[in-house]
């Protein structure tokens, strides 16, 4: 009797799974006793006579995501969940039938559209204030870029090659995008000073864009007929293949100056440290957080994530490029106060709630669940 | 004119779809995102052959040329043609070139992986090397992260434990506090940078990746 008033307690609910295209249910249960040992869901719909296995629920958070690829939006879905106890199983039947629908919009990423909204809108903001006043737009120094015309300059008066090594992520990377616009500066100074380049690729379609970039670096430095598309090379869609072939050419070539641009992994301190043994003044760029600590170990000047990123603004200088710059800077100082604003109210909210008083801290925690 | 104005278009529009799928599951654009990243996949598949082209052109010269170093390009030839017909036939044989016991695998795992084995083993001496640069102590900066290095380093293996109880928890702290901070800096500067380069593209206003 008291097993029976016990398990009588338990109720499975089925529901359309929010925030998704359609083709889901979620199944809930809900007051399961501890002791249950697992739980196995069942599905049927109409004009079905028995229920067949649908899966496995977790016994963590009672609840079961059925996404199987039979699932109609707008159809019913009946379900019952089996509990297994020690000595017993028990079913039960959701209350009502789930249907699925797919949603116009995901509410899970309000935060991101709010965020989204500002950031743009300070963006566009400044492009457009930069276009008004474009002498009143201040960029620091990155001394990287402006050591490019230093590296290639050195290179030429060695008598040695130029080096532009791509990293390891597809055009869709902004860090590589940002490599191209490096790229089209090294490649125009070498077009001047008449000095070989060469530019090793991990990506054939990253190898297509260097080739056009550097064709037209070549065409705005004035030197055309100097441009050699065989000199923007693919090597290999591996990782230490490439690291092989680009450490081997360095060797061999003993360029005078090394560009390492983009997203690098493991092998980025084998590049640097090679490029160092050879006696090249060495330029790398990366988004890679990790990476960043041996780029600046090995390397002579280092393009630390948004430097990189905001290339082609410093180099081109062009105001609306600066705006956007300066734009994102003031979607950081609102980030900062977001930032801010949640520390003090955490903060202030753990203190009082050990003090007895959590209304505080449930705002706190109602803020940091809406992101 | 229509040279730059079509791919503006093309990435204005790509773009601004691409955004709206972000916040919208509802077919068809929910599945839009996906969707791209197959075509990218097939464009992906054919400019493999633009590079397969570029590379063997290039060790041709180097052997034409007699170029420095022009053997590697034979053991070039010999690997790229090895794997071709090795690869094209095991796919026939086995339906996958992957599968094991083909003889595509068996020159994959006897010769490709300890080759990337070895070169990924060179990083243990080149970590050596730019560690004892790095850490000379050439100024007070310079003098820190020595320091640092040194507890770090020390903190992790059980000599540091044995010298000091609370070196474990120096070197958590110095890791967890010290380090992560400016390291999320970092990462909001790259993701707001990013965010900042991705509204250039789709506004057409970064235009440097057209050439």
């Amino acid at each position: 009797m008291i097993l029976f008033i016990l398990f009588s307690t338990i109720t499975v609910k089925a529901f359309d799974t929010p925030n998704d295209g359609g083709g889901s249910i979620t199944i809930k249960a809900y007051n399961v006793p501890e002791t249950v040992k697992k739980a196995l869901v069942y599905r049927k719909t109409e004009g079905d006579t028995t229920y067949t296995f649908a899966g496995v629920m977790s016994i963590l958070s009672y609840r079961y995501v059925d996404a199987n690829s039979t699932i109609k939006n707008g159809k019913p879905y009946y379900y019952r969940v089996d509990f297994y106890f020690p000595d017993t199983v028990i079913s039960v039947e959701s209350d009502s039938p789930g249907i699925a629908y797919a949603q116009w919009y995901d509410k899970t990423k309000t935060s991101s559209l709010i965020f989204l909204i500002v950031f743009s809108t300070l963006v566009l903001v400044f492009i457009q204030l930069a276009k008004k006043d474009p002498e009143g737009l201040y960029i620091r120094k990155i001394p990287a870029l402006d050591a490019i015309d230093e590296a290639v300059g050195r290179s030429t008066e060695l008598g040695k090659p130029t080096f532009f090594v791509h990293g390891l992520l597809g055009i869709t990377d902004a860090g590589t995008l940002a490599a191209l616009t490096i790229l089209r500066r090294v490649a125009k100074k070498v077009a001047e000073y008449d000095t070989p380049i060469l530019v090793t690729n991990f990506d054939p379609i990253v190898m297509t864009a260097s080739q056009e970039t550097v064709k037209q670096a070549y065409t705005e430095a004035g030197r055309p007929d100097a441009y050699n598309e065989k000199n923007i090379i693919y090597l290999t869609y591996e990782q230490f293949g490439y690291t092989a072939g680009v450490d081997g050419l360095m060797v061999r070539e003993k360029p005078g100056a090394i560009f390492l641009q983009g997203y690098f992994f493991a092998e980025s301190l084998i590049l640097a440290e090679t490029g160092h043994s050879v006696g090249a003044i060495q330029i790398a760029g990366t988004t890679a957080k990790e990476q960043l600590p041996f780029f600046v170990a090995a390397c002579d000047y280092v393009l630390i994530g948004e430097e990189m990123l905001a290339a082609s603004s410093y180099i081109g200088r062009e105001p609306v490029m600066l705006g956007s710059v300066k734009g994102a800077d003031w979607g950081k100082a609102f980030l900062m106060g977001v930032i801010g604003i949640g520390v003090v109210l955490g903060t202030v909210g753990a203190i009082l709630q050990s003090a007895g008083n959590g209304a505080l801290m449930n705002v706190f925690e109602k803020i940091l669940a809406f992101f | 004119m229509l040279k730059k104005q079509i791919p503006l278009a093309i990435t204005f529009i790509t773009g601004v779809i691409i955004v709206i799928t972000f916040f919208i599951p509802h077919p068809p654009f929910g599945r839009l995102q996906q969707d791209a990243l197959t075509w990218y996949s097939v464009i992906f598949g054919f400019t493999m052959l633009l590079g397969v082209d570029s590379l063997v052109r290039f060790h041709y010269r180097k052997l034409r040329r007699r170029e420095k170093g022009w053997w590697f390009s034979i053991i070039f030839y010999g690997g790229f043609l090895l794997s071709f017909i090795t690869g094209v036939v095991s796919e026939v044989r086995f339906g996958d070139a992957f599968k094991i016991g083909s003889s595509f695998m068996y020159f994959y795992n006897t010769i490709l992986i300890p080759l990337q084995s070895t070169m990924f083993a060179l990083l243990a001496f080149f970590i050596a090397s730019a560690s004892y640069r790095a850490f000379r102590a050439r100024n007070i900066d310079a003098t820190f992260l020595l320091v640092t290095a040194v507890i770090v380093m020390l903190g992790r293996v059980p000599v540091g434990y044995m010298l000091w109880h609370k070196l474990p928890n120096l070197t958590s702290w110095i890791l967890n506090v010290l380090q992560l901070g400016p390291m999320r800096g970092i990462m909001i500067g790259i993701a707001l940078g990013t965010v900042a380069m991705s509204l250039r593209l789709i506004l057409g206003i970064e235009r440097t990746y057209l050439s």
